[in-house]
């Protein structure tokens, strides 16, 4: 259950983000987290309204902005989606792979008053 | 929770302990020297971390540097949406792990400045980290120098039986947490009081899944998979794997008992990693375990003349 370290990371970085901006609470926060990124969305929810009490993000609302993954056939060069880590090339079936996109876990931006 | 030692916390913080105390005799020796020569230049990210162990308040300081948070006040004059003037939004673009990859960075710096090479031992509970790890101290620790940091949730028998063997250990019970990370390690290296060109044996909380997201500095991610385990763990837990530099396959004096086929584990793992190295070791009877002291005389560096 790492998403809860991941849910007081995003926390720390919500209040110390509001605090320098001499803001006192979040209203709606976005997320930006990859399908590969190793976080079970439905963990983070469940973790979430503990992480976030007595918190500047008590009351905010989530938005999460889902990518998904994306690679490059390092014998082929095509471009592909990847669910899983273990997808190959669906062009050549290669294995190697440079994933481009979907490792995101990143606090994109916070509205706050 | 604190991720540095769990002092005054509830119930469940971290506690980094050394061998032969028991989970509460843990002495609060953070005596917090705060050598703060750095007189304040940009770089505060990396000093405060985490040196506020008593006071809870770890939001601040750590991210000193993306200070891009441009506050563009977002007017918007259209009807419909009247922000309250006080409303703001700032565009932070920071990454959760950020303050772990700090941390793991900092630790990477003051491995490679002592010329130590740390490993970061993964596996899921029971495939024998602590018993490869043994036999591996035992047999080699005449030729290379080994420190070793022992993750669990609890107790600090791992500690014991590697203090069993003369080589300096340092536990850290997570407590209610399912990984190491890299903050945790730092301040259990504190204690180690490395000396250089030696080998930092990094042993995991036994779960093949949270511990992927946390570099801790390592050098290299050993996984380490059992043959009384299912093959397609690979595909099942992917992201270990991928995130892995070597796999060493254990108990394979137990294969003529199991229907385990190591040739499909092999396969699974390159589809997810088509770079993992492997050994095929047995930790009980020693078999297969020379190619792997090969390898690790091989990754350390020669000492510095």
């Amino acid at each position: 259950m790492h998403e809860l370290s991941i849910a007081m990371g995003i926390v720390k970085i919500a209040e110390s983000e509001t605090r320098k901006a001499g803001a006192t609470k979040v209203e709606r926060i976005e997320l930006e987290i990859g399908t590969l990124a190793g976080i079970e969305f439905g963990a983070l929810d469940f973790v979430w309204p503990v992480a976030v009490r007595d918190t500047v993000l008590e009351r905010a609302e989530r938005q999460v902005d889902v990518i998904r993954g994306q690679a490059r056939c390092m014998d082929c060069d095509t471009l592909f989606e990847v669910a899983k880590y273990y997808d190959s090339c669906p062009n050549c079936r290669s294995n190697l792979k440079a994933i481009l996109k979907g490792k995101e876990l990143r606090v994109k931006a916070l509205e706050v008053v | 929770m604190c991720g540095t030692c769990g002092c005054g916390s509830e119930e469940g913080g971290v506690r980094i302990l050394t061998p032969g105390m028991t989970n509460h005799g843990h002495t609060h020796s953070h005596d917090h020297d705060h050598s703060h020569d750095h007189g304040h230049h940009h770089h505060h990210d990396h000093d405060h971390s985490h040196d506020h162990d008593h006071s809870h308040d770890h939001g601040h300081h750590h991210h000193h540097d993306h200070d891009h948070s441009h506050d563009h006040g977002h007017h918007h004059d259209q009807a419909g949406i009247t922000l309250a003037p006080n409303k703001k939004i700032l565009e932070v673009e920071q990454d959760v792990l950020h303050h772990n990859q700090v941390m793991a960075a900092r630790n990477r710096g003051y491995f490679e400045a002592l010329n130590i090479l740390p490993l970061n031992l993964v596996s899921s509970p029971g495939s024998g980290k602590t018993s490869l790890l043994e036999r591996t101290l035992k047999e080699m620790k005449e030729s290379l120098d080994f420190y070793v940091i022992e993750g669990d949730q609890q107790t600090v028998n791992d500690a014991n039986r590697i203090a069993a063997l003369d080589v300096p250990v340092i536990q850290i019970n997570t407590g209610k947490g399912c990984h190491l990370e890299s903050d945790m390690v730092f301040e259990a290296v504190k204690q180690l009081q490395m000396k250089p060109d030696g080998v930092l044996m990094i042993e995991n909380v036994g779960n093949l899944v949270c511990p992927s997201m946390f570099d801790l500095g390592e050098k290299k991610r050993v996984v380490i998979i059992s043959t009384t385990e299912g093959e397609d763990k690979p595909l099942k837990y992917p992201d270990m794997f991928h995130t892995s530099d070597i796999c060493i396959i254990n108990k394979i004096d137990l294969l003529p008992y199991l229907t385990f086929d190591v040739g499909k584990v092999k396969d699974y793992a390159l589809q997810v990693n088509p770079n993992l190295k492997f050994f095929e070791v047995s930790a009980t009877t020693g078999e297969g375990m020379n190619a792997w002291y090969d390898w690790l005389r091989t990754q350390v560096k020669p000492k510095k003349s």
